[in-house]
Order: structure tokens, then sequence, then C-alpha cells
């Protein structure tokens, strides 16, 4: 590697970190405009043409607030907590390609940070990382409702980190490959993963919610409960962090859906400017998702804990094994008994299964009676 | 059930079961996940479809919408007679009828040879004091001879304590038409 390298390389970091700002910064007032849509408002009106740079005000605001410290708090944790909320978040995003390549100086600049042959995992394990940074931030404050909030996010976390995690896998197996951008690729030559993974992809939807801590989910941060949960204790700028990392996470989840299960960022062009539909497409798509996301918001009710946990762990969890032995069938017998064969025969195991089990897990479930006390 | 159980004997607890659903209403909402996934595929096709309903705001400061004619909604006016003279007799029973007690009345003896009102007695200084004001419109009832009125007049942004307290020569004036306050316009 020469200078140049290093150059491009530089710049290809500080155009994917602010790129990823600018969006963040878009997304919540579209989140914001949404949502006042659906509630009859107007949502914000008076930074910029249709209140686009109220993030902008916010932020800025935030950032000249004066940063609390609790007495009881522990200090330094108190102080890396939003960064540990905020980073990961980032750093996740580095291996989603969001486009194809160009040629400039004559190098081909991939439009993916970092193609990882192990690009799955890494995702997984930064969304991991990002929860310390709300576990932390409960703890060290020296305050109780923050306690509250991570007690919830750990055990919330760790619940739907493993039906995501398996919902992944079974996506994995389908696909063959870890690498984000060879998903991408794999998708191009056949369906989107979201046809032959259905189950998969709304396990995963589910559970990316639960993951970055958005309504249905936001348990730790329920505000008719906790206040406002892990960040009670945060103003200004480390409040600001919290704020920013949770939509950064919303931003990366999103992605990965359109990576993993929508086709990426590959969709008919019409033959010219060939770098920058592949873009274009892949906004579109994470805008779709996360529209979705904003409609859940709009609609569903906060959950109750034990009716969450429970969901995690006897519906999600056992159906995201089921679904993985399901796909390791489908993949496994056409080869074996050939193609029509073994698909009539995988088809049939699933079909099965299925109806066995929803005939047998009712039978298991004692009928819940709500006894007032 | 032929005999009552008398109080001292511990009575036997009645065994806790589920409540019985009621007879009339609706019947019971079926469970299980298909028909939740399904509730919320209605709930949300329903907030969807608010989307495209007309937003209820007031974009206040560009668009005014008018108060209702004869509203009373607003800050406090002190009127005249015809002639000019004012109406107000100093009485004071306004400021007794604030339950804020917002409202200060220094009453004084009239120059009969220069009268400031009809009466006897006129209102030296008559202060509202709008960080105590309700708008409950008591002292408008209280007054005997309609001195006090209250207006649609509602654009009374302050900077200051000071300016919070509207004093008698401020009061007598009219309000001017919503929209012209230049504190409440944004700089």
């Amino acid at each position: 590697m020469n200078w140049v390298d290093w150059v491009i390389l530089v710049v290809r970091v500080a155009v994917v970190f602010f790129g990823l700002l600018i969006a963040v910064m878009l997304y919540i007032w579209m989140e914001r405009k949404v949502i006042a849509d659906m509630q009859t408002r107007a949502g914000p009106m008076r930074a910029g043409p249709r209140g686009i740079l109220i993030t902008l005000a916010d932020g800025i605001k935030l950032f000249f607030k004066e940063g609390i410290t609790p007495t009881n708090a522990d200090r330094v944790v108190y102080e890396i907590a939003p960064i540990l909320a905020m980073f990961p978040a980032f750093l996740a995003f580095a291996v989603i390609p969001f486009g194809t390549h160009v040629t400039l100086f004559g190098r081909v600049i991939q439009f993916q940070l970092a193609d990882l042959n192990i690009g799955l995992l890494w995702i997984l394990a930064m969304t991991s990382v990002g929860v310390y940074g709300i576990v932390l931030a409960g703890w060290s404050s020296g305050s109780n409702y923050p306690l509250l909030g991570s007690i919830r996010s750990t055990a919330q976390m760790i619940s739907y980190e493993v039906a995501m995690g398996l919902a992944l896998v079974a996506v994995l197996m389908y696909t063959g490959t870890l690498s984000m951008s060879g998903i991408v690729a794999y998708q191009a030559t056949h369906v989107w993963n979201i046809v032959p993974q259905f189950p998969a992809f709304v396990v995963f939807m589910i559970c990316a919610l639960a993951e970055v801590n958005r309504p249905p989910f936001d348990l730790a941060e329920a505000e008719s409960e906790l206040v406002a949960g892990f960040h009670t204790e945060y103003s200004g700028i480390k409040f600001a962090m919290f704020y920013l990392g949770e939509y950064v996470n919303t931003v990366t989840v999103s992605s990965i859906a359109v990576t993993v299960f929508l086709g990426g960022w590959r969709g008919p062009h019409p033959g010219w400017a060939l770098w920058l539909w592949p873009l274009l497409w892949f906004l579109f798509k994470l805008t779709m998702v996360m529209y979705v996301f904003m409609l859940v918001r709009g609609t569903l009710p906060r959950m109750r804990y034990d009716r969450l946990m429970n969901f995690g762990w006897k519906v999600l969890i056992p159906f995201g094994l089921f679904w993985v032995l399901a796909t390791g069938a489908i993949i496994v017998f056409p080869d074996r008994y050939g193609r029509m064969r073994g698909t009539f025969i995988a088809a049939s195991a699933i079909l099965g299964v299925g109806l066995i089990g929803s005939l047998i897990v009712p039978l298991l479930q004692k009928p819940t009676q709500e006894v007032p006390s | 059930m032929s005999e009552q159980p008398r109080e001292s004997e511990p009575r036997e607890p009645e065994p806790l079961r589920a409540p019985e659903p009621s007879p009339v209403g609706r019947p019971p909402e079926p469970q299980g996940l298909g028909a939740s996934a399904w509730a919320m595929a209605k709930g949300m096709a329903t907030v969807f479809k608010q989307t495209f309903r007309r937003d209820n705001t007031e974009h206040y400061p560009n668009v005014i919408v008018p108060v209702p004619e004869r509203s009373h909604i607003g800050r406090h006016l002190l009127n005249r007679h015809e002639n000019g003279l004012e109406k107000c007799i100093g009485c004071e029973l306004c400021a007794f009828a604030c339950p804020a007690d917002a409202i200060w009345v220094e009453g004084a003896d009239n120059d009969p040879e220069n009268p400031v009102s009809p009466g006897e007695r006129y209102a030296k200084d008559y202060q509202v004091n709008y960080l105590r004001c309700i708008m409950c419109g008591l002292c408008v009832e209280a007054c005997p001879t309609r001195a006090l009125t209250l207006t649609s007049y509602y654009e009374m942004a302050f900077t200051s304590r000071e300016d919070a307290i509207w004093t008698k020569e401020r009061l007598l004036e009219p309000p001017p038409p919503l929209g012209t306050d230049p504190v409440d316009r944004e700089g």
C-alpha cells in the first residue's frame, strides 16, 4: 500500500461515518414525521423546511447542555458507557455492502468498508458489545431506575440475541457463506432470501426490534415505568451519544435485514451510472424496512416483561431451532434423493413436524388462568 | 345453601378461578399466535390508514385560527363609559374574588373638578399579575359596574417577572389583533 491507498482508506471511513450520521439524522426526522402523521399531528415544522433540521437543532442543544454526573456514580464506567453504546453500532455497519464499486485513480473502490469473511459473526459480536453500554450505564449511574432498566435489558438482549443468532444461522446455512457480499451475490443468482427463508426473516425482524430497544420492546427505557430507564441520569452530550447509538443501531439492523434477506443493493437499473443505482436501491430498501419499524412503533404498546421473556424463550427460540433443522432438511434432502423427490421429502417432513408440533405444543401448555388476587 | 355461616366460624375460602366471561358484549377474543398476529396486522393497517387523514395541528404562529367571536378566554380589559370616564370605582371586589390573588387595586377619592370615574371613588392603580392569574373570570363576575371584562386576546408572552404584571394603563387599552405582539413573534 502506498500513500494513495491510505488516503482512500481514510476517506472511505470518513464518508461512511458521516454518511451514517447524516442518514441517522434524516431517519430520526422521518420517524418523527411518520409517527406524527399516524397520530394526525404535523410533527417538527420549525427547523428547516418541514423541520428537516430538527435533529441537528436537538444535537446542538444537547451538545451545549450541562453534563451532570450523579454523586453516587462510578465515574469511569459512567463516562465509558455511552461510548460503548455508540461505537459498536458504527463498527457493525463497516461490513454492510451498500453499493457496488467505483474505479478512481486506477483503483477499484468497494462500497463496503471491510468485506470480512466472517461478516455475520462480526455483526452479532458488535451488537452484543453494544449491550454492555446499556448495562454499564444503568449499573454505574448509582440510581435505582437505571439499574432496573439495565437488568431488564441484560435479560432481554441475551434472550433475543439467541433467537436472532438462530435466524441468521438458518440463512448462513442456506447461502453457505458468512460474508455479507457473498450473501448479496448468492441472492443475485437465486431468489431473495426472504422467500425461502421467510420464517427466519420474521424471527429476525422481531429480534431486531428487541435488540435495538425499539418499541414494543423498549423495556430498558420504559418511560412510564422507569422514568427513562438506563439513561435517566445522563444529560448533555452523553445522552446524545445514547440517542445516536440507538438510531445508528436501528439503521444497522435494518441494513442487515436488507442485505441478508432483501437482496442487498441489487435491483434493476437502466444501464448508465452503474455505481449510483445500487446505492439508491439500498437506500430505498433500507427506508422501507425503517418504515415497517416505525409502523410497529406507532401501533403496538410496550410488552409486559414476563410476556416478553415468555415470547422469547418459549416461542422464538424453539421456532428458531425448528427452522434451523428444517433448513438443514431443505439443503440436504434434494442432494441425497435427487431434486424432485428430495424437495418433496423435505417439504413433507417439515410439514409433518410442523403439524405434529402444532398439535402437541398446545397440549403441553397448561391453560393460563389470570387469577385476581 | 340453607344455613348462613356464622361470623365466628372461619369460612372455607372460595377456590380461585378465572372470572367467567361476561354473557353480554363481544365473544372472548380468540387466543394463540395466529390470532395475535392477525390482530397486530389489523392494528397496523388501521394505523397506516391514519397516515392519510388530515392533521389536526394548528400551525399557530404561521396560521392564526380565530377564536369564536364572543369568547372570553384571554386578558382583562378595563372598560370606559361612552363619555370617556372609567367604569372602575375602585371597590376591590375583583381582588377579593380572585382565588389566585392576582389582582391588586388601589382606590382613591375622585377629584370633583376632574373626575376619573363617575362615582366618589376611582382606581388609582390597578394591576393584574399574569404569573398568578388563572383566567377563571371570577373577577368579572364580581365586578358591580361591568368595568372589568375578559377579552379573547391570548398572546401575552413575557420575558421577565416585571413584564408579567400589567398596570392600569395597559389594561385600559383594547387588545390589538392577534399575531401582532412583537414579543410573540420569533425574532
